[in-house]
């Protein structure tokens, strides 16, 4: 279940825009027509019924974007991000929904919370938002959270994210009862004794910088393990963030042996490297670490193909002083909203590295389909979720930009292509520019 | 030639260049190397004479900040600094504001306000001498920054063999021990392979960084390996590497049948280097430590040399560049 504040449902008319939605075969330059949040009518040169026009020439009108992945610090430490702050700058990266992980402080594992959440939500948020529960009580591999009332309760999932369901009879216990809630688990894989107080990438970088080493085979052994849980009680997992090329490899062996499973990958495991911790930047810290060259073709290869079904940002803001120290005292995280979209136009789309309709579909219906969400869409009688996409615009990220409460962003000072000019979310308009 | 240009030098004020660091040997070129270990030559033989102070850097301020213990590094520093006629502080971080919670950023803010012409930072922390660059006007030394780089300990290393050889290029060094947790190790393979040498890395297989084979070196897991070296660097075997949960070697027991560095294993004329402090009849037998064939003293001596030689080139003299800093400064 997804919560958002009630306001006005948007009259307008979209004149002259590429309407690409991959989904309904739609690619051509047309008007779209919202009345009270819905589209009404796609054509050339529809009739306006008085509504305001947006003029979309030259520029592109999408699905919005899904957001499976997304952390907004509530409760606890809304000095780094609020469902107000998070979900706004969701709406300023083209979302038109976003989920939120249960890590907070305390963690989402009881019904109180989320009750609490999903009222919040109901006040502030900017855009649609759902959360996930945890899968352990406090996220802490011990004992299984109360799964069933929360999903009554609107849990759009269960995660532990932050840290692994480390024993696997729990994992298994956890996957058995997912079946009752019909929820998908969702699973960060560290294998953290492989892990333990890794900096980055274990490779040539780690080897020369002397930092210490988190193996790709520390995510590699859990997604082979879950997967193989997975197998044998023939249930559906999600994988998060994946990072390895031997994680996507797994993936693609338990899809084909027609396994129920889905995969995400994040913004910047696409477009760096761990050769991007030289920088020592803070802002390149993140778990799991960015990965070797052939892992990073790993990823967009399984973006591609279909293997990997989402993009997700695991937008973690951080705050300031936290981020401003020395690399190795920095937490990890980065955030990720505001900039996806930019970032994977630059860097994926117009090298020629992905297609603009794969992208589209994998930050939109692919997402949405995963966590059984209503998937967005260009239609006649459709609920409005669309974003105006300037493809043509260069922009330099800078914090003053930001709507998100943090500025933990690895782009900082970087030139991107592609700007969000109108977010419809739910059929308000969440964010102009 | 090179001594009378220093004494030239001290005529005029040394006039301010682009701040400039010295954060890690990768930052340099050859150029760079060569540079400043001509320059230690230099002032090896200005400390010949009975008055040993040189007027160079008069008026300058030199900071040490030291967040881990250090007896070598610290004192060679600070001797460096006073023998070129630098004003000079030591901050330690025990029993210094950092004892109450203070930032790496709000301390080197506070330093900064006195304006320091050189901060020498000694921190466990990878990233700390960047941090400190970033938010001070000063010229940063690396003094050790976790276990990435500890870029004068290679410096005087490199003017230690030369004294010794004549000569760096051509030579063999093998790298013996704890690779993986060693600042020493990192930027000596990369200063020695820069400068021509052929680097071995012996060490048990769990203490071998996976991938280090790219800065240029190879590696080794026989100990009987160090057989062909003309230079032995033994590196220090923590402790702490063997606690429960790490188990980097079953003991050090086992480490030291199987690497320490004991006469038996060594030839008449191989030299034997140690970064200190040693942990005798551990990772190098007493013997070899106290043998004619050890350097290990005269890599003390030319500590004072080589930081002397840091502190001028930074303060008065051509690039001892860090463009790693570029990228980094957008953030």
């Amino acid at each position: 279940m997804l919560w958002t504040k009630d306001t006005p449902t948007a009259d307008v008319v979209i004149r002259g825009a590429r309407v690409l939605d991959p989904a309904e075969g739609i690619d051509a330059t047309l008007d779209v027509r919202i009345d009270g949040g819905t589209i009404t009518a796609i054509g050339a040169a529809v009739d306006t019924n008085g509504h305001r026009v947006i003029d979309g020439e030259r520029l592109l009108l999408a699905p919005a974007f899904v957001d499976p992945h997304v952390h907004l610090r509530t409760p606890g430490r809304e000095d780094e991000e609020t469902i107000a702050s998070g979900t706004a700058a969701a709406a300023a990266g083209g979302y038109c929904a976003i989920l939120a992980m249960p890590n907070t402080d305390p963690v989402v594992d009881s019904a109180s919370v989320l009750r609490s959440l999903a009222e919040t939500a109901a006040l502030e948020a900017e855009v649609p938002v759902g959360f996930l529960a945890a899968i352990s009580k406090g996220s802490e591999g011990g004992e299984l959270s109360e799964m069933g009332e929360l999903a009554e309760c609107g849990a759009v999932g269960f995660s532990d994210d932050g840290r692994p369901v480390a024993a696997a009879g729990l994992m298994r216990r956890a996957l058995q009862y997912s079946a009752i809630t019909g929820r998908p688990l969702a699973l960060h894989c560290e294998e953290t004794t492989l892990s333990r107080d890794g900096q980055m990438h274990e490779g040539a970088v780690s080897a020369e910088l002397g930092f210490a080493g988190y193996p790709s085979v520390a995510e590699t052994v859990m997604v082979e393990r879950d997967l193989a849980l997975a197998a044998y009680e023939s249930l559906s997992l999600h994988l998060l963030h994946l990072s390895a090329v031997e994680s996507v490899e797994a993936l693609a062996r338990a899809q084909s042996a027609g396994l129920p499973v889905t995969g995400e990958v994040t913004p910047h495991h696409l477009c760096l490297t761990d050769e991007a911790v030289r920088t020592l930047d803070p802002n390149v810290k993140m778990n799991p670490p960015l990965r070797a060259a052939r892992d990073r073709s790993a990823l967009i290869e399984g973006l591609r193909d279909g293997t990997i079904a989402a993009v997700a940002t695991d937008h973690a803001p951080h705050a300031r002083h936290e981020k401003e120290v020395p690399f190795e005292a920095a937490p990890f995280g980065v955030t990720g909203l505001e900039t996806a979209f930019a970032a994977l136009y630059t860097h994926l789309v117009e090298p020629g590295l992905v297609r603009l309709e794969t992208l589209l579909e994998r930050l939109s219906a692919g997402p949405a389909r995963i966590f059984g969400l209503d998937r967005p869409r260009i239609a006649v009688g459709a609920a409005a979720n669309v974003t105006l996409l300037d493809t043509a615009a260069g922009w330099k990220v800078g914090e003053e930009s930001f709507r998100s409460r943090s500025s933990n962003s690895w782009l900082l000072g970087r030139t991107l292509k592609g700007k969000v000019r109108l977010t419809v979310a739910d059929g308000r308009i969440a964010f102009e520019a | 030639m090179a001594d009378i240009h220093v004494m030239r030098d001290d005529l005029r004020p040394p006039d301010t260049p682009a701040r400039r660091h010295l954060i890690s040997i990768a930052d340099l070129t050859r150029d760079d190397v060569e540079r400043l270990l001509a320059t230690a030559r230099s002032f090896a033989r200005s400390l010949e004479r009975e008055m040993k102070k040189l007027p160079t850097l008069r008026g300058r301020t030199v900071v040490n900040v030291f967040y881990e213990s250090s007896t070598r590094t610290s004192s060679s520093f600070e001797l460096a600094a006073k023998r070129l006629s630098a004003d000079t502080m030591s901050i330690k971080a025990v029993g210094s504001s950092v004892d109450k919670g203070e930032s790496l950023k709000d301390t080197a803010l506070t330093l900064a306000a006195y304006d320091p012409d050189v901060i020498v930072l000694r921190h466990p922390q990878i990233g700390a001498p960047q941090l400190v660059a970033r938010v001070t006007e000063a010229h940063v030394v690396n003094a050790g920054d976790g276990k990435h780089q500890h870029p004068t300990q290679a410096l005087l290393d490199l003017y230690t063999i030369q004294e010794e050889f004549g000569h760096v290029e051509g030579l063999h060094v093998a790298i013996v021990g704890d690779v993986l947790h060693s600042r020493v190790a990192r930027s000596n393979i990369q200063a020695l392979v820069l400068l021509g040498a052929r680097v071995t890395l012996v060490a048990p297989p769990s203490l071998l960084p996976r991938g280090i084979e790219a800065l240029g070196c190879e590696t080794s897991t026989d100990i009987r390996t160090i057989g062909h070296a003309d230079v032995i660097y033994v590196l220090r075997m923590q402790r702490e590497r063997m606690q429960e949960g790490a188990s980097y070697v079953p003991s050090l027991r086992e480490y030291t049948a199987r690497w320490g560095v004991t006469p038996e294993r060594l030839r008449p004329g191989q030299k034997v280097m140690h970064p200190g402090p040693m942990n005798r009849g551990v990772e190098i037998d007493p013997v070899v430590a106290d043998s004619p064939d050890s350097l290990i003293t005269e890599q003390v001596r030319a500590g004072l040399v080589t930081r002397m030689a840091v502190l001028y080139d930074l303060l008065t003299h051509g690039p001892v560049a860090a463009p790693a800093l570029a990228i980094h400064e957008v953030a």
